[in-house]
């Protein structure tokens, strides 16, 4: 009796979520993928990303969603390993069927979700600086170039008379692309490269390698270096007497969201260059700001990625208004085709190689862990994912 | 900086390396040596004992601070220690292998747990102020030799944990009752020796050692829940190179390692210190198969 009783229940549950699933149908919906790590030694940097998406679906959503349907966001977790990425990346094209995916941080989870967006001829919107030296129709590359961030940092440092540059980084595709590009052009500049180290990703100990940098007496240190491996490196220069008075460092990895999660005190006076800083006065920004703290808490600490990934949700929506259709193809034509907007980045578009347009800061960190603008590009970069020196020949070609 | 400040200073790092490589592995060399345990969960000591040490610096502020937080991070991992001694390795003496696999399951479970409590991110302990800045020389050969407070402060700490640790072997009863176990186990037994409280008290000290190690290194690295991870294999390599139950070749081998590793960096990059570290420790072990020092024990007869 009871068996009978328990199967009906069941059946009437299975009934009621069969009509709960099919009502939003009716009101017409999209799904889109969000796919970053949620877990793992990169959910401090990507967690965040995730949730300037989701306001960037929201605040559409709230103005009518696209061509008349709602989106509606499938999140899944990357756990910081790119074998992950890339099931995941292929689960929500084939199984969820979604329209487009936003996610992605590391080189590596991009490379590895690459070939899935390219068989399956879906598309990717990928929100992170990086190293150039990769061009896929099937991802849009919101994120810098290198000519938007570290050759721009480089030019800021020459115009102060710093050229002789110490280069570190973490091991990995990221820090020895930049590098590269980096040594060719110090070399053309007519500056020095006094030394070029490398630590493991996770390495804590960086005796040697300030030892070296005591040696070589460098005006100026770019540090590539990622993740927690910048406290360690951070502590112990200062306990080897360096300050930031004496040697800048110039840190790619390090926006407003590592210094706070760093401790402030240990980055202030520290160089570094992004496409967007929290301080950044816009009357695009200062909305942004103020409805993802209504959003997430006041507390909350903007950056450079985190709008990234809000703007590319924005440009995909206004992309699939102006195709009249969410087909990849025709959504990711279209985005190179729109007019120049105001964003909080300040004015941007997505150019014939789908990467964007976007200006370059250099920023100071202040006490505070906020940044201070001390330079600027005039206007917005033209992105050129192959550095001319040192990928001579390669260029970008979309299909 | 002259060519003797360099020098010096190199040896300086490589005894500083060392002597946190020390304080890692001499818990090891306690549980390894004396009870055949291969503990991978040692590492997660180390992670305990600096997330221990954060804690206590948010609650005890102050120039004593440290102090508190060194107590709390070697209390609470030999707490730890006993616990995990009591509830799985005592089960599964003489099965190695067995105890290789429960304790590296262990190691996964405290690393998770620290995840979920802490975060993925690491956390920050900050050194007092007594400890900020170096010890910088400015005349002579060794001009421009500068040594941070943090890491003398490091190295006295692990010489103070070796003489410690030398008189509770070397004077005190239950260091005798240690010596006998490890010396000859079924007679220390049969002569009223309560081995188990022995293996006990020797692992609890030995995770207890490595929870203060990682308090040490909370001052000049973050505190993740992985941190363990990158020191654990070095740990190992200090304990097979110094000899099995030898507290003065773990010393031996620790700053060997340390040196070592600090003068290969300095020629090559860190990724080939590494290796050629390997290369030399394999080719050690052809030589010295039990070690720098090798502790003549009956119970290691057969080994």
């Amino acid at each position: 009796m009871n068996q009978v009783h328990n199967r009906f229940r069941k059946l009437a549950i299975v009934g009621c979520c069969a009509l709960l699933a099919s009502v939003p149908s009716l009101a017409q919906e999209v799904k889109v993928g969000v796919l970053h790590s949620l877990s793992g030694t990169m959910a401090i940097s990507e967690d965040t990303v995730k949730n300037s998406t989701l306001l960037a679906i929201d605040q559409i959503n709230a103005s009518g969603g696209v061509l008349g349907k709602k989106i509606v966001p499938v999140i899944e977790d990357g756990s910081s390993d790119p074998a992950i990425f890339s099931q995941k990346a292929q689960k929500l094209i084939q199984e969820d069927k979604v329209v487009t995916v936003f996610g992605g941080w590391t080189s590596a989870s991009r490379k590895a979700m690459l070939p899935v967006f390219e068989r399956f001829h879906s598309l990717l919107w990928y929100p992170v600086q990086f190293e150039g030296n990769e061009c896929s129709s099937n991802i849009m590359y919101s994120g810098a170039q290198p000519n938007q961030q570290i050759l721009p940092a480089l030019d800021y440092a020459f115009q102060n008379g710093k050229k002789k540059v110490f280069l570190l980084g973490s091991d990995y595709v990221f820090p020895r692309t930049a590098n590269l590009i980096l040594k060719k052009h110090i070399l053309k500049n007519g500056g020095t490269v006094s030394g070029e180290e490398y630590v493991p990703l996770g390495g804590t100990d960086f005796s040697a390698i300030i030892t070296k940098i005591k040696i070589a007496k460098p005006d100026v240190v770019f540090s590539t270096v990622n993740g927690d491996s910048n406290v360690s490196f951070f502590k112990q220069l200062a306990a080897a007497g360096i300050t930031q008075q004496q040697l800048p460092i110039f840190s790619f990895s390090i926006a407003e969201q590592e210094a706070k999660a760093m401790g402030t005190s240990l980055v202030a006076g520290g160089f570094t260059a992004w496409n967007y800083f929290e301080s950044l006065k816009n009357p695009k920004n200062a909305a942004f700001i103020a409805a993802y703290k209504a959003k997430y808490g006041k507390d909350a600490v903007l950056d450079d990625p985190m709008v990234h990934g809000y703007i590319d949700v924005l440009v995909w929506a206004a992309a699939v208004k102006k195709a009249g259709s969410f087909d990849p193809d025709a959504v990711r034509k279209a985005a190179t085709q729109l007019a120049s907007t105001a964003s909080p980045l300040g004015e941007i578009r997505f150019a014939e190689n789908q990467s964007l347009f976007q200006t370059a800061y250099v920023g100071q960190f202040l006490p505070d862990g906020q940044v201070k603008v001390v330079w600027q590009s005039k206007g917005a970069l033209h992105p050129d994912p192959y550095d001319a020196l040192a990928f001579p020949g390669k260029s970008c070609v979309v299909k | 900086m002259g060519q003797f400040a360099i020098i010096a200073g190199q040896i300086f790092n490589g005894v500083s390396v060392g002597s946190i490589l020390l304080l890692i592995a001499l818990g090891l060399a306690l549980s390894f040596g004396l009870m055949n345990v291969i503990n991978m969960a040692h590492g997660e000591m180390l992670m305990v004992g600096g997330y221990l040490s954060y804690l206590a610096c948010k609650v005890v502020h102050g120039p004593m601070s440290l102090l508190v937080a060194f107590l709390f991070a070697f209390v609470g991992a030999a707490l730890l220690g006993a616990l995990l001694e009591l509830t799985i390795i005592r089960w599964l003496y003489g099965r190695p292998l067995d105890t290789l696999l429960a304790t590296w399951g262990v190691s996964l479970i405290l690393q998770q747990a620290a995840r979920s409590l802490f975060g993925p991110i690491g956390v920050e302990v900050v050194a007092p102020s007594w400890l900020d800045g170096a010890l910088s020389i400015n005349h002579g050969i060794l001009s421009g030799l500068s040594m941070p407070y943090v890491r003398i402060f490091i190295i006295a700490l692990t010489i103070v944990v070796l003489g410690l640790l030398t008189l509770f072997i070397g004077r005190t009863r239950w260091g005798l009752y240690l010596r006998a176990v490890h010396q000859d186990r079924e007679m220390a037994q049969a002569l009223g020796v309560n081995t188990k409280l022995v293996d006990l008290l020797v692992f609890s000290v030995g995770t207890g050692v490595a929870g203060l190690a990682g308090a040490a290194l909370a001052l000049i690295a973050p505190v993740t829940p992985t941190v363990g991870q990158n020191y654990i294999v070095y740990a190992f390599l200090v304990v097979i190179v110094g000899g099995l139950g030898s507290l003065f070749g773990t010393a031996v081998a620790a700053l060997c390692v340390g040196l070592i590793s600090s003068a290969v960096q300095m020629f090559t990059s860190v990724s080939l210190a590494d290796v050629f570290l390997l290369l030399t420790v394999i080719v050690f072990i052809q030589f010295r198969p039990r070690g720098i020092i090798y502790a003549r024990s009956r119970s290691m007869k057969e080994a």
